[in-house]
């Protein structure tokens, strides 16, 4: 294992672990401010007991998410030095505008919130929760903003004096085309993910809880996260489809990876599975879907779709060409393969949509299940209230994974290959080590994080009270 | 001035805020062994909880200065963010540990009520308030001294040390004054914030904390003012040593918040004296004066630097307001007979009991 093995490695686990539990975040806060919402509008109590239930196992995820996120914003500089510094001057302002922005508003909030029962005014409260989740989603702006950059470099120039890119445009970096259908996207996945996990939760009460006259509060809970999951998998599938054709157009050897297609076709048919080698010899088995892959690659049936062996042999030219006129030097973009991992591109691309299918017909299911008062039972919908929370959490992580293993060897596409972003400070021993003891860390905190989780899942909404402002010598509402 | 040397001052505002606000977190968690003392078990976790209460709004909006002040400096500075974190790398990845498994304690210790479960987050807590400071304190005071390093031919500054270069007896010092400020400002902090023996327990640690750190860091600044000083750090270095001994003598005096106040300027005052002998450079070079890094030569272009001029501007006051809001939301002095009992998701309200057969679910 060489420095840059270990670097990569170190990225793909600490930004999927980080991932698994901001989408929660982002979609959760949205269900906890509208159960708190739906409480101040009509006092039904089991509005304000859902709110408080869901906001416990909120809190409980926010903190791995927030303390992943740290790891994530001093990346950069310890094993991708290079990189920073060279395009520092783009990728950092919208790092720096996620602090500001987005990161102030979230915890400073979410502090208002939870510690906030009984001290500050109702609307205000609510407000608050809202607030989080607002942040929350600016958040994601920004960061997908720098991710995009890096997917579909614009708004720059490259400085031959201080050998750098520079920026030129920080307003085409925020309205990046790849940025304004991924930020939808992520966007739509994370409310299915939130929405998910409160109808897996709530149908999981609905079916097992003991308290027979907390159904109907259950109910109303698993309702309200298969509509949001419902809804989200709409934009998620409108922007999935928008997405891939600007893909098709910005980064084409994804999309040809995406389909492990190696001979360009006309009309490309899409594979369900394959069964067989990936590496362009005789496929063993696959079943396949006529003329699909056109369609989402070009929005036509018909459409033509290039196959990697044609890439690999008009790629080198077009991107030599663009980096000639930057005026890049060649050390930067100058790989030794063009081709992303295939095997790794088509099987997460497969992944992350049959995932999200499946969520979404979970959330079908338990929607149709549920009309009138009904209540689900046996093994079948059990294993959905399992099931469905966790496809959209790995599913995000497939989605990350091709995003990013489809944009190798390049750390900015067409720019800068990975290679040369590395630190040359960081030694491969340190590089071992912190990824030793981000994964140890980790994986401990991940075990904890669940047993928690569940104990609270366990335990159920709590019994109602009737909110009253604090007077001074008041037990505290809530206290560490 | 310049938009680089603006840039800079910010750079350092943002230092001193992160110290300022996460430094009273830190020397809370520090201070869990002796304040959370009480007479018999159920009253030292009562303490415990006050303790971490008066922090609990606070410290997640307090550490995004520090988010804040490492993506403003790979944006403003992108060279230099580069440089010291892939340097100072073990270093910093100590801090982030010890930052997450502290934030964890936080966020978990309270989330059970079992004396295992709680004395574990402790030891989490207040080992992960003990390091960053020191760590911090070790780090910036090695950027004033000077680290070695050199330039390739990508133009990339590169430091040439290894963890062990950080380890010398100014930036050991420095550290431990850090760790001692911490501390300190922690302990007005919580005669500020409660009511009752801890407040008064609280003081009487304040002051000797506070004497201890005035020697030290008197000795520290010293040190960094004959080395590196120039004539605006030897002036904030007389301030910084005038506030550390107001801040004593108020404290002294039970006047917690002009005590606290005091802390919050040596804070300031120690920050511009380690960025003004910093300044011009950012991270000089121990190798040769020509490998330093510059607010010149390791800054942005004039149009980042311009569009965070305009964005900090705007937010920032905006950040600060709504910052204030959570701080005067949550301004009462509590005690230990405001804590409410502990929550177990084990025991009691919505299912009765657990009976873990009914109700299995495969994590």
């Amino acid at each position: 294992m060489e420095a840059l093995d270990l670097a990569r490695w170190q990225f793909a686990i600490t930004t999927v672990y980080h991932f698994w539990f901001v989408p929660i975040t982002i979609g959760m806060s949205a269900v906890v401010a509208g159960f708190h919402t739906a409480w101040l509008r009509t006092r039904n109590p089991e509005w304000m007991r859902l709110a408080k239930f869901f906001g416990k196992l909120f809190t409980i995820n926010f903190a791995l998410g927030l303390v992943t996120g740290i790891v994530q914003e001093f990346q950069f500089g310890m094993n991708w030095s290079a990189y920073s510094r060279f395009v520092g001057d783009i990728f950092g302002a919208p790092l720096a505008f996620e602090a500001l922005l987005a990161f102030f508003m979230e915890s400073t909030f979410l502090g208002l919130w939870i510690f906030g029962w009984g001290r500050i005014p109702e609307k205000l409260h609510v407000m608050a929760i809202w607030l989080v989740h607002i942040g929350t989603v600016l958040s994601a702006y920004f960061i997908l903003a720098a991710n995009s950059f890096m997917q579909n470099p614009v708004g720059f120039r490259y400085d031959e004096v201080k050998n750098r890119a520079v920026l030129t445009d920080f307003v085409a970096v925020l309205t990046n085309e790849v940025q304004l259908v991924t930020f939808p996207h992520v966007v739509s996945a994370a409310y299915m993910t939130g929405g998910a996990m409160v109808m897996g939760v709530a149908l999981w009460k609905l079916m097992k809880g003991r308290v027979e006259a907390d159904r109907g509060m259950y109910r109303k809970g698993a309702r309200v996260g298969a509509w949001v999951t419902l809804v989200a998998s709409v934009g998620m599938l409108i922007s999935g489809d928008v997405q891939g054709k600007i893909m098709t157009d910005v980064q084409p050897m994804k999309m040809a990876a995406a389909e492990a297609l190696y001979t360009t076709e006309q009309p490309a048919s899409f594979s369900i599975f394959t069964i067989g080698t990936l590496d362009g010899e005789e496929e063993k088995f696959a079943v396949t879907v006529p003329k699909l892959l056109s369609f989402l690659a070009t929005g036509s049936m018909d459409g033509k779709v290039q196959g990697i062996n044609d890439l690999k042999n008009e790629l080198p030219q077009a991107i030599a060409a663009r980096a000639d006129q930057l005026g890049i030097p060649k050390h930067y973009v100058d790989p030794a393969s063009y081709t992303p991992n295939i095997p790794g591109s088509y099987w997460s691309f497969r992944f992350m949509i049959g995932l999200g299918m499946f969520a979404m017909a979970g959330a079908l299911l338990v929607l149709w299940r549920t009309r009138k008062g009904g209540t689900p039972h046996g093994k079948l919908f059990a294993w959905i209230a399992i099931l469905t929370p966790l496809a959209p959490v790995f599913a995000n992580s497939f989605g990350w994974i091709f995003t990013e293993i489809g944009r190798q060897p390049w750390l900015v596409y067409g720019v800068m290959t990975t290679e040369t972003g590395l630190s040359t400070a960081a030694s491969v021993t340190d590089v071992a080590i912190s990824l030793a003891v981000y994964t140890l860390l980790y994986g401990a905190l991940a075990v904890v994080e669940v047993k928690l989780f569940l104990d609270y899942i366990r335990k159920g909404a709590e019994p109602f009270e009737e909110p009253k402002m604090l007077k001074d010598d008041d037990q505290l509402a809530f206290a560490y | 001035m310049s938009l680089e040397t603006l840039w800079f001052i910010i750079i350092g505002v943002l230092w001193t805020g992160y110290f300022v606000l996460e430094g009273f977190d830190f020397g809370v968690g520090m201070s869990l062994p002796f304040l959370g003392k009480g007479k018999n078990a159920e009253e030292s976790d009562k303490r415990k909880r006050v303790l971490l209460t008066t922090i609990g709004p606070f410290w997640d909006g307090n550490e995004v200065w520090l988010l804040t002040a490492g993506g403003a400096t790979f944006a403003a500075f992108p060279a230099w963010y580069g440089t010291m974190f892939s340097g100072f790398y073990l270093a910093l990845l100590l801090i982030l540990v010890a930052l997450i498994v502290r934030n964890m304690g936080f966020e978990y210790r309270h989330k059970r009520d079992s004396d295992a479960w709680r004395k574990g987050w402790d030891l989490c807590i207040i080992i992960g308030s003990l390091l960053p400071p020191l760590l911090f304190g070790v780090a910036l005071t090695n950027l004033v001294r000077g680290v070695p390093i050199t330039q390739d031919s990508l133009q990339e500054f590169i430091y040439t040390g290894s963890l062990f270069t950080l380890l010398n007896p100014m930036s050991l010092l420095g550290g431990l004054v850090f760790v001692g400020l911490s501390l300190t400002h922690g302990m007005h902090f919580i005669a500020l914030k409660t009511t009752g023996e801890i407040r008064q327990e609280a003081n009487a640690f304040a002051t000797k904390a506070g004497l201890v750190t005035a020697v030290l860091a008197v000795a520290l600044l010293l040190w960094v003012g004959l080395t590196t000083g120039t004539t605006g750090s030897w002036i904030t270095t007389v301030l910084a040593a005038v506030s550390l001994l107001a801040a004593i003598f108020f404290n002294t005096k039970g006047a917690e918040g002009k005590a606290f106040i005091g802390t919050t300027l040596t804070w300031a005052l120690a920050v511009a004296t380690y960025f003004l002998a910093l300044f011009p450079a950012v991270m000089p070079s121990s190798t040769s004066s020509k490998y330093d890094l510059t607010v010149t030569n390791a800054a942005s272009s004039h149009l980042t630097l311009q569009i965070m001029t305009g964005a900090a501007l705007v937010f920032t006051p905006i950040a600060l307001a709504y910052t204030a809001w959570n701080y005067w939301v949550f301004r009462k002095r509590i005690s230990v007979e405001h804590i409410p009992p502990a929550i177990d998701p084990l025991k009691g309200a919505g299912d009765h009991g657990n009976d873990k057969n009914k109700e299995q679910v495969d994590a």
